[in-house]
């Protein structure tokens, strides 16, 4: 079975892109779906209701997606292949864009959305910098000279990732996607995946419901406006 | 030596030169379109023409993205008869085509300055005086001078079209321009169309204006999702067009007479 993480801010077009990619390739390679949210979520009732396959999804409440999404991906894998899948699509929740999600042995694909402002490439590098691709959707909203524009920005946060250009909707462009997908080899060893790059770790009183504000407040791993060092608070 | 090289140039030239085929894809009721191929060379001026919905910014778009019966016209465009490589698709530096949306927003927030040194990045070139060349030549089409420091969000309709041709005739310098209703957003647009006329490239225009579809030398008329004709009028349309050049300039006359906030009671018989 091929794994599929898929990545990027709310809103950016992910489930259009993942709509695009069953379409293609369902039911002659079956996709499962798994969506980690934090809130609510709809898509794995959508996605079933569209194309009757397997789909579940998970609330993180008050931990970050990221984490959780880490947690369950061996259980998500297991419960994949007990359905038959040939793909195992995982939608993040796409939240501080800090983590990255993908993990070994995976296809990471990061979605963003032309329209998100020329910078949004450099608020999200952790995202884009450990995927093997992105996708730049709602690219019918802007010029011609603004989408190269926005493509320089991705490159400078990953020289060599691969750039795919999509109205997800219509799923123009998307060929070079398919291709990535059809190439992924399959999970070889499941006790071998990892994750790719270091997750960002809050481990202090916020984190578990305190809610005053100042550091003097809280236990932890902290810090002050001034000093840029973290440090730990507490016993 | 010096002959050489410079024959060696000339040839380099030459392989820009390309032809572009555009092949039938289907209309909305799934029926083929009707014509076999459609060959665009430079030098060419065509317009896209037909109602609101008929199809006309998707046969363009089908173009800039070189379709490969993968998009919803499921039309094949071929560059000098074969599957265009890659690189023309996706490397913005090698893309031979440039394309001028309806959009007369830009979303960068940068300025106008920084925003022409990405794209000039994009497309890797060296010319250190093409910001300013871009800008001055955008200033020739539109009423309000941009300036350098302006931001792009904060640029009118007619300012960011008007440097957007400019962006493409300079800094893409691409063999095809495609230009999706260059008649809105209140432009020069004769000035545009004269000064795209000068570089020898394949100009096609999707546009409702009259002036704009007779000055091309083919028109495609789209109907239902697809192309239903093609004319090339030759000289037949000779005449109208006089009259047409003459009812244009006394609308552009009159256009700017309102501008400037003048007081309408007559207009001169030109």
């Amino acid at each position: 079975m091929k794994l599929l993480i898929i990545a990027g801010p709310p809103s950016a077009g992910k489930t259009a892109v993942v709509r695009q990619i069953i379409s293609r390739f369902n039911p002659v390679s079956r996709c499962a779906y798994l969506k980690i949210d934090v809130v609510r979520a709809f898509e794995d009732k959508e996605l079933y209701d569209e194309f009757k396959i397997p789909t579940k999804k998970i609330y993180s409440g008050d931990v970050c997606p990221d984490h959780v999404g880490i947690l369950v991906m061996k259980d998500a894998v297991n419960w994949a292949e007990d359905n038959n899948a040939d793909i195992l699509i995982v939608e993040s929740a796409g939240l501080c864009l800090r983590c990255s999600p993908y993990t070994t042995q995976s296809l990471g694909i990061a979605v963003l959305s032309a329209i998100s402002g020329t910078n949004s490439p450099l608020k999200m590098s952790a995202m884009l910098a450990l995927s093997d691709l992105a996708v730049v959707t709602r690219v019918d909203l802007v010029s011609q000279a603004e989408k190269e524009v926005f493509r320089e920005r991705i490159k400078e946060v990953g020289r060599d990732l691969d750039i795919v250009e999509t109205n997800a909707l219509c799923g123009t462009g998307l060929r070079y996607l398919f291709r990535a997908i059809e190439n992924q080899p399959e999970i070889e060893d499941l006790d071998k995946v990892v994750l790719r790059g270091n997750p960002p770790l809050g481990v202090c009183t916020v984190c578990v419901g305190k809610k005053e504000i100042g550091w003097e407040n809280h236990f932890g791993v902290i810090r002050k406006l001034d000093s840029g060092d973290f440090f730990f608070r507490g016993d | 030596m010096i002959y050489q090289s410079l024959r060696f140039i000339i040839v380099m030239h030459n392989s820009e030169i390309m032809e572009i085929t555009v092949l039938p894809g289907k209309n909305r009721n799934g029926g083929t379109e009707n014509f076999r191929q459609i060959t665009i060379r430079p030098g060419d001026t065509i317009s896209i023409v037909g109602p609101t919905g008929s199809g006309k910014s998707a046969f363009i778009n089908d173009i800039e993205m070189f379709a490969h019966e993968d998009t919803v016209t499921k039309r094949t465009v071929l560059v000098n008869g074969k599957m265009p490589p890659e690189e023309f698709i996706r490397d913005p530096s090698k893309k031979p085509i440039a394309m001028i949306t309806q959009n007369t927003k830009c979303l960068a927030d940068l300025t106008v300055e920084s925003f022409l040194d990405m794209h000039i990045k994009s497309r890797k070139l060296s010319d250190p005086f093409v910001i300013e060349k871009t800008i001055s030549l955008a200033n020739e089409f539109t009423g309000e001078k941009i300036r350098k420091e302006a931001r792009m969000t904060s640029l009118s309709g007619g300012q960011t079209r008007s440097l957007m041709v400019a962006d493409a005739i300079v800094v893409s310098d691409t063999p095809v321009i495609l230009l999706d209703e260059i008649e809105n957003a209140g432009i020069f647009k004769e000035k545009v169309i004269e000064c795209l006329k000068t570089h020898n490239k394949a100009l096609l225009f999707v546009t409702h204006d009259p002036l704009v579809s007779l000055l091309s030398e083919r028109r495609i008329v789209m109907k239902n999702g697809a192309v239903s004709d093609i004319i090339s009028p030759g000289d037949s349309e000779k005449e109208a067009l006089s009259e047409v050049l003459r009812m244009d300039s006394a609308m552009s006359l009159l256009r700017e007479r309102i501008r400037c906030g003048e007081l309408i009671k007559s207009i001169p018989v030109l």
